[in-house]
């Protein structure tokens, strides 16, 4: 029977002053340009927690807004800040970044995330506060150092700098004095990366009423490696994240496919359930620190904020068939192959074409779910409006395939997609951040069905110019079967009453 | 225009000359086709990268631009951009390629 | 005469508009010989 989607959680952590040193648009344009008037300009330029809190498209993100109520908003959306908006959202949350900061120390197992006192205790108080983390989980903060040894791991040491509100408050300090796999800058981005995936573990759990001993397997599906010099990409961060979630009877591991990685996790978590080897597996990812920024020289060219300023994070859980929840058909398992091309149309065919397998027409799909980048971050930038170019690229299939008429196109991006509402975050835009409102959408009967998209750059490695890209179907659950085996209880009696006789007459004849 | 393009494009400038390379651009947006178009003739208007002040004027052109579509086999084009033909604003890119060229570009 | 007529071809594609490899497959039905091809991505 087909595995089914239990719940899921989508978290995002507002870190302005990442987006200053860590965000790669940043620190290229300190290395080449550092008197540049974007650097000079960026700092304010930046949003308060309020405002992303209340901007449209991140409470769509984390649940409080549903994608088609987002629609109704004209753009821009920045301007338009949702009044009443908080930062617990129905799916997850939006961290700030003090709250944050502290957690990259929770979760950082080498001693390496040195605090300054005064930080610490200012947003220990803060943390305290918050429902998901428990004594076992504070108790892990340390008291904190003076701010000369901060800056002394920084300036001596090659310890990456954390900063808040403009302030030094600590730094990750290397975890090697050679091995470049393990400096400090490497060290804060995967620290960044396991703390906003463990938000988005704890939110999951208390979100959805789960019992985390049940978790078998953990399968993590960032775009960052951890690793040593020997290992570059040695992984797991997947058992890492669990074991500070706390889940005791998991094992994991990492898949790794550039922004197409979370659809691939799904599939593979969706079969390993389905080929009952587990029967709860985790899907989830973290954020990263260098895409904040990374296209702020457009936005603020354009009058806008800086606008990608939050990490993202989510986590998905997949379990055996209960009869109720979405069921991820594994039948109708789009994927670009080898062979496929790179052409966009011959992309979008091999990912839509799985539905041939089940006689169904591209209308016969509710909603697609692509790449649901927010478009008001990516038009500026001259990327466009990627969903809605995904969606006519769907709604041109039609045609072509003589589903729907030339004329209906508009209307079928319309009725058959979304605004996009995701962080610029790499991996999480990419179909996974609708699984939230779809599994929602399908038990109350909105829709029936829903395909979801993940598409993946992986000419951005060097190691190939081929795109990639999978696809899968989640639909109504169609109530619990009795699984009709291959061989009835009768015929096996049959079978081995058959296979004694020819043994015993072998016997007789020897 | 990535840093490392751009570096590959002056690269390539010095080896075989400016008057004998012709940039083919796959941008999504106008702008953005405008953008790299400038980069390549009249310098990253960025200022972040290798061509920045590098006024090379290279010809360039977007795969869209009938220019360049009339060269190409017509059932190849269709099979490779066909479908995305319907999808980005042509005369949006045109329009903003032909400024860029008459302004910047040295080899037409 | 052909724009690209012994012309050395550098492709710059983009992720969300036309890759790289697609227009490559245009250009050499075109004549010219491509020397670099890329494809660009903001997202």
């Amino acid at each position: 029977m087909n595995s089914v989607i239990l719940g899921s959680s989508y978290i995002m952590v507002h870190a302005p002053d990442m987006v200053i040193h860590n965000g790669s648009t940043q620190t290229t344009e300190r290395a080449v340009n550092p008197n540049s008037e974007y650097l000079k300009e960026i700092k304010n330029n930046l949003r308060t927690f309020d405002q992303a809190v209340a901007y449209l498209p991140n409470q769509a993100y984390i649940g409080n807004i549903a994608p088609d109520e987002l629609a109704k908003y004209e753009m821009p959306w920045f301007d338009k800040p949702l009044e009443g908006a908080t930062r617990d959202g129905r799916f997850g949350e939006i961290m700030p970044q003090d709250e944050f900061i502290l957690l990259m120390q929770i979760v950082d197992a080498f001693d390496l995330v040195k605090l300054e006192k005064e930080f610490v205790s200012a947003a220990k108080s803060k943390l305290m506060n918050h429902p998901l983390f428990d004594e076992g989980l504070i108790g892990r903060i340390k008291e904190g150092e003076d701010s000369a040894a901060i800056q002394k791991y920084v300036d001596t040491e090659h310890a990456e700098p954390i900063y808040n509100e403009g302030q030094l408050v600590g730094c990750v300090k290397r975890a090697h004095d050679i091995d470049i796999n393990l400096s400090g800058h490497v060290m804060f981005e995967n620290l960044v990366s396991k703390a906003s995936n463990v938000l988005a573990l704890l939110n999951l759990v208390s979100k959805n009423k789960i019992n985390k001993e049940e978790i078998e397997y953990v399968i993590e599906c960032s775009e960052e490696a951890c690793g040593d010099v020997n290992q570059r990409g040695g992984g797991n961060f997947a058992k890492a994240c669990a074991e500070v979630a706390g889940f005791v009877n998991a094992t994991g591991s990492d898949t790794r496919g550039f922004c197409a990685a979370p659809t691939h996790a799904i599939i593979e978590a969706a079969s390993l359930v389905k080929a009952g080897v587990f029967k709860k597996v985790v899907v989830c990812a973290g954020g990263s620190t260098a895409k904040l920024g990374m296209n702020g020289k457009d936005h603020l060219k354009k009058g806008y904020p800086i606008l990608e300023d939050t990490i993202g994070g989510f986590a998905v859980l997949i379990g055996e068939n209960d009869g109720v929840n979405p069921e991820i058909n594994l039948d109708l398992v789009g994927r670009h192959t080898v062979g496929t091309g790179s052409s966009p149309q011959a992309v979008i065919t091999s990912l839509v074409s799985s539905l041939d397998k089940a006689g169904m027409k591209i209308t016969d799909v509710d909603k697609y779910s692509v790449e649901m980048q927010n478009p008001e971050v990516t038009k500026p930038a001259g990327a466009g409006d990627v969903p809605l170019a995904n969606y006519k690229m769907i709604g041109a299939l039609a045609v072509k395939r003589g589903e729907i008429d030339k004329k209906e196109l508009a209307e079928f991006t319309e009725k058959h997609g979304m605004t996009g509402w995701a962080p610029t975050q790499g991996h999480i835009p990419s179909g996974i951040p609708y699984l939230g409102f779809c599994r929602e959408d399908i038990l109350s009967g909105k829709i029936k069905n829903a395909m979801i998209i993940g598409k993946g750059s992986l000419f951005l490695g060097r190691m190939t110019n081929l795109f990639d890209g999978v696809s899968f179907i989640i639909e109504a659950n169609k109530g619990l079967q009795e699984e009709k085996s291959a061989v009835s209880e009768e015929e096996v009696k049959t079978l081995i009453a058959k296979a004694l006789k020819d043994f015993a007459s072998n016997l007789l004849n020897e | 225009m990535d840093l490392e393009n751009q570096k590959r494009v002056k690269e390539f400038a010095e080896k075989y000359g400016a008057e004998n390379l012709v940039v083919i651009l796959g941008a999504a947006e106008g702008e953005a086709a405008g953008l790299a178009a400038e980069t390549v003739t009249n310098g990253d208007p960025t200022f972040a990268g290798p061509l920045t002040g590098v006024q090379l004027g290279l010809s360039v052109f977007h795969i869209c631009e009938p220019e360049i579509k009339e060269l190409v086999d017509e059932s190849v084009y269709d099979e490779q951009v066909g479908m995305m033909e319907m999808v980005l604003d042509v005369d949006d890119i045109i329009s903003e390629m032909s400024a860029i060229r008459e302004e910047f570009c040295k080899y037409l | 005469m052909s724009l690209l007529k012994d012309k050395k071809i550098i492709i710059i594609g983009d992720r969300d508009g036309i890759p790289g490899q697609a227009i490559e497959e245009c250009v050499k039905t075109a004549g010219g010989e491509i020397v670099f091809s890329s494809t660009e991505c903001f997202v």
